[in-house]
């Protein structure tokens, strides 16, 4: 029997909106991945002493440098908000007997992360 | 109202075209009429060699999914003037190959279904004497909108993991399973775990989330997969940690 099958185009993830949010979604993970190497330099420059701190502070402060890290946010920022969006799928939760609505499910990842930005901020910044 | 609309639809006539081609069709603008019933039109009166699939004309059977205007839908739950003043492009579903126009071939699904052993599965069968096996309504709700799923390909249509990928199991057949692992009455969750947590399984779906945005029944076949790999993990983890007891409870309590 002589079937049809339709080829896989290279570009199929711009056939729908759905798609292309998934991909970047997926591209997302490199500017996570980014960010964990910022940090990381960011902590031998620490290490390494005051001079050293001030090279980093110097180098992160070009115009390149802030531009990656702008993008990189609004990736990770991307990331956040669509895995928090689709936490609730994972999640069958119940608490007496009664399932927990997705939106308290999404309301308590965004409150986890205040509470760990606030964390993170007094820690730094005191 | 224009008394009219128009239908594209791709036909493939195997031997006789390399790839389908789009043919037009004139048929009546009717309120009432769904994308299946302007296809019937054809067939009827204008062209009785098109083919398609079809048969309860109310969204049950799972038998008429087609691709229109590039979207996995059920062309009986799909009505002509949603689309006025058109043209309506008529396709088969994406991901399958194609038989003839806009019939595919699912045979890849039904090899894959029984993996996944959707019945109920028993330790020991109980003897019909004994009565039925009991169930609360609350046990009902557990898995009741995983039952609903009729089989129409949708899902697999949208999904871009399985036309990329086309050994993973997919999302009715995942979600098919985990109708059967949150049932009470079943025991089989551990004789499926092979199959769901395999690379070819759950771990092949990365979320897109397009099975369940089109499933015409409401399944969430994505939820299915996500919980089941929050089950698998955790399972893992907790054999890891405690390799004898948990192995004795996961037959019991997975979900």
């Amino acid at each position: 029997m002589s079937v049809y099958q339709r080829p896989v185009h290279l570009l199929w993830w711009l056939e729908r909106r759905a798609y292309v949010l998934f991909v970047l979604r997926e591209l997302s993970s490199v500017f996570v991945a980014w960010f964990v190497v910022f940090l990381l330099l960011l902590v031998n420059a620490v290490s390494d002493g005051t001079a050293s701190y001030q090279r980093f502070l110097d180098w992160s402060g070009q115009w390149w440098v802030v531009a990656i890290n702008v993008v990189a946010m609004l990736f990770v920022l991307l990331h956040v908000v669509t895995w928090f969006g689709l936490a609730p799928r994972a999640m069958a939760i119940k608490v007496r007997g009664r399932r927990v609505p997705a939106q308290q499910i999404v309301a308590a990842h965004y409150l986890a992360w205040l509470v760990l930005s606030a964390a993170v901020a007094w820690l730094v910044l005191r | 109202m224009a008394t009219e609309i128009t239908l594209e639809v791709a036909r493939y006539r195997p031997g006789v075209d390399s790839e389908p081609v789009m043919q037009s069709y004139q048929v009546p603008l009717r309120e009432h009429w769904a994308i299946l019933d302007g296809l019937t039109y054809v067939k009827d009166h204008l062209d009785g060699t098109l083919s398609f699939r079809w048969s309860c004309r109310m969204g049950i059977c799972g038998s008429c999914g087609m691709t229109v205007n590039g979207e996995p839908q059920l062309s009986c739950a799909t009505f002509l003037t949603d689309y006025a003043p058109g043209p309506i492009r008529v396709e088969p579903l994406h991901n399958f190959p194609v038989v003839r126009d806009l019939v595919v071939d699912i045979d890849d699904f039904m090899t894959k279904l029984p993996k996944v052993k959707p019945w109920v599965v028993r330790e020991v069968q109980s003897p019909v004497e004994e009565g039925e096996y009991l169930q609360t309504p609350e046990e009902l709700d557990e898995y009741q909108q995983f039952s609903m799923c009729i089989n129409c390909m949708l899902c697999y249509s949208a999904c871009p993991v399985y036309s990329l990928e086309p050994d993973f199991l997919g999302p009715a057949a995942i979600a098919l399973a985990q109708r059967y692992n949150l049932d009470s009455r079943d025991e089989g969750a551990d004789e499926r775990r092979d199959v769901l947590s395999s690379p070819e399984g759950v771990w092949a779906c990365t979320f897109v989330g397009e099975c369940s945005a089109v499933c015409p029944k409401g399944v969430d076949p994505a939820g299915a997969i996500q919980r089941y790999k929050l089950t698998a993990a955790t399972q893992s983890i907790k054999e890891l940690l405690m390799p004898r007891i948990s192995r004795r409870l996961n037959s019991r309590s997975q979900g």
